[in-house]
């Protein structure tokens, strides 16, 4: 599970002085659902995922990932999340075995263990043909399976995927969207940011409106048409974004 | 699971890196053969301009002398030097080395040493120009001698002894034993050499590791993996390290190769140079600037992680890194100039006080006092060092400085 405590993220610029980056976001996401966070350029996205995954810390707030507490334990929940992003770029010079074995060992398995689950991951993924050539020499689509194989490597609980299909074509963008749907027929927690509203339309079993560093409306895309009488999620995005001050006290707690 | 994950990081980080032609290349290629290209390049080189120039017989003007055919009939017999005739140019055919040197005989020269008076001879030269000082020494050599004979002949004369003008001898002897000769004249240059090949071993993989792996986006990747961010960057630290060592290891060994082989090489060449022939690798001498060169190392490889880490590209990288260079060369140069001495101030300046150290080492000099303080206070600047680099990796602004 993920809940996000009135997370905040302020980071000091030279020119603009203080940076609300993300601004008291809260939500809530349960295993064997989608979560996703929908937003303009800007608008908190992936700092707020970053945050869920470590990488960054909060300046206030904190949020609980599969059990622990984000600024407390990150060790702790790095180890039960997968993240993906497109700036989670692969090391070129190893090979999708060696880089997949990396992340593996990093995670604490142990090699039998870890030959054991790669088989299994490899064999899934149609992977085999090309588990020893370098990733630098991977086709994009090639690359999608092996960061894939990266964050399932440990199995985790937690996926987190911060604009996953960013920059890819189409058949690429299907083969991470199928993942995601798989993550959640195994009862994972999942949550995903997106400005692609199609996408966060076919995926998601909640949808988490985040502009200007806020949470600005959250509830499933059926709630959210019967709410504003759209059936169009862009523009029911739009109203949202626009009615900014009306819309923060829509937040479900 | 902490010192685990720092040796995962090191191995994969050691397997990438040695991956990388430019870590290859600055680690391995560059130090086994940048002495021996040096050595026996511009040895080689050297020796065959040198001796081309020796075998050349230079082109002489005979300035005056119209009045003195006794001399001029001398300098033509010389089979050193081709005379050539006067002309008011002179200067001009020695700049444009039409001719390699000019001789003035003063006016009625003969006659002058007939009656027992002295004169004076010039030489026109192109300084700097070694073919034109070749020219030259033929020229005084043969002058020199000349007047040597007419000193003698004089003193006979006068039934005078040549001890007269010589009352006493000065000879200068060499009681220190060939390797501190040795040590002297090369072993700053050695230390020099070590010094910036440890630094440029290290420097390449510094970059690649954190400005690098920025732009490549996968710092972001690793930074979401279970593994410590100290942890990280000592695993990291440790890859560069092993590049800074392994390139000083093998610049120490081709260097002692290179000595060897110069010996019996170079000193075949030139067999009047006893220094070259009684040359020595001491292993003692070797494994002393290796022990010496360790936190150095560790100051290269902690400070250069830390800058590059700053770096958004390996091209900003590059340009941080470059002035550090520069600085390591002025203060690793020390070792080279003639005259400084290791003292208590110099011996905690760093950099300046390893290279001076392993030049005393290299003549067989070791004062332990000295020994004992650079290591320990190069030791407290790599951990410092190491202490900045591991604090930089906790700081979300550097690591994603924008």
């Amino acid at each position: 599970m993920i809940e996000a405590r009135q997370l905040c993220k302020r980071f000091q610029d030279k020119k603009r002085g203080q940076i609300r980056a993300v601004d008291g976001v809260s939500f809530r996401c349960q295993p064997g659902q989608i979560y996703g966070l929908l937003g303009a350029n800007g608008a908190g996205k992936t700092t707020t995922l970053r945050m869920l995954a470590t990488i960054l810390e909060p300046t206030d707030g904190t949020a609980l990932v599969a059990g622990y507490d984000v600024v407390t334990q990150a060790e702790k929940v790095r180890a039960n999340v997968g993240f993906l992003s497109t700036a989670t770029a692969l090391y070129g010079r190893l090979s999708a075995q060696e880089l997949v074995e990396y992340f593996g060992r990093l995670h604490g398995l142990d090699e039998a263990v870890l030959q054991r689950r790669i088989a299994d991951i490899f064999r899934r993924l149609e992977m085999d043909e090309f588990r020893d050539r370098r990733c630098d020499k991977l086709s994009t689509g090639m690359k999608q399976k092996v960061s894939i194989a990266r964050t399932l490597v440990h199995d985790p609980p937690v996926m987190i995927f911060d604009e996953p299909t960013l920059g890819l074509d189409v058949m690429a963008a299907r083969t991470i969207v199928n993942f995601i749907r798989e993550c959640r027929q195994r009862g994972k927690t999942v949550i995903f940011s997106t400005h692609v509203m199609t996408e966060a339309e076919k995926l998601c079993d909640a949808i988490g409106i985040i502009h200007d560093g806020r949470l600005l409306v959250e509830g499933s895309l059926a709630q959210l048409r019967e709410r504003y009488g759209e059936g169009d999620l862009e523009e029911i995005f739009v109203r949202v974004v626009e009615r900014e001050p009306a819309s923060r006290s829509e937040v479900q707690p | 699971m902490s010192l685990r994950n720092v040796g995962i990081v090191y191995r994969k980080e050691l397997l990438d890196s040695l991956r990388e032609r430019r870590t290859l290349i600055s680690m391995i290629v560059a130090p086994l053969l940048l002495m021996p290209m040096l050595t026996f390049g511009f040895g080689f080189a050297a020796y065959k301009l040198v001796s081309e120039a020796r075998r050349e017989v230079p082109r002489v003007m005979v300035l005056g002398g119209e009045d003195s055919p006794g001399i001029i009939a001398q300098l033509r017999a010389l089979n050193t030097i081709r005379l050539v005739p006067p002309r008011a140019d002179y200067v001009d055919q020695i700049a444009n080395k039409k001719i390699r040197a000019a001789v003035e005989i003063p006016k009625g020269f003969d006659a002058a040493m007939n009656r027992g008076q002295s004169t004076d001879v010039m030489v026109y030269v192109y300084e700097g120009d070694i073919r034109s000082s070749f020219a030259a020494q033929r020229v005084e050599r043969f002058f020199r001698d000349l007047r040597d004979r007419t000193v003698r002949a004089r003193l006979e004369t006068r039934n005078l002894s040549e001890s007269l003008l010589r009352p006493f001898g000065i000879t200068q002897k060499n009681v220190v034993p060939p390797e501190k000769v040795w040590g002297s004249i090369f072993g700053g240059v050695v230390a020099y050499m070590v010094i910036l090949l440890c630094l440029t071993g290290a420097m390449y993989p510094a970059m690649d590791l954190t400005a690098g792996e920025k732009e490549r986006g996968t710092m972001e990747t690793i930074l979401c993996s279970p593994v410590s961010r100290t942890h990280l960057v000592l695993g990291k630290f440790l890859t560069v390290l092993t590049a800074s060592l392994a390139t000083a290891a093998l610049s120490i060994f081709s260097m002692a190769m290179t000595i060897l082989g110069a010996k019996s090489t170079l000193g075949g060449l030139n067999p009047d140079s006893p220094t070259m022939l009684k040359v020595t690798v001491n292993p003692k001498a070797v494994v002393a600037v290796f022990v010496m060169i360790l936190p150095i190392a560790v100051i290269f490889s902690a400070g250069l992680l830390a800058i590059a880490l700053f770096a958004k590209s390996f091209r900003e990288a590059q340009t941080y890194i470059s002035p550090l260079t520069i600085l390591v060369v002025m203060l690793a140069v020390v070792s080279v100039l003639p005259g400084v001495e290791l003292n208590a101030r110099l011996a905690l300046l760093p950099i300046v006080n390893t290279s001076l150290v392993s030049k005393e080492i290299l003549t067989g000099t070791y004062h332990w006092n000295y020994i004992a303080l650079i290591f320990a206070s190069s030791c407290v600047y790599a951990a410092l060092a190491l202490g900045v680099a591991v604090k930089l990796f906790q700081r979300e602004d550097v690591l994603f400085r924008a």
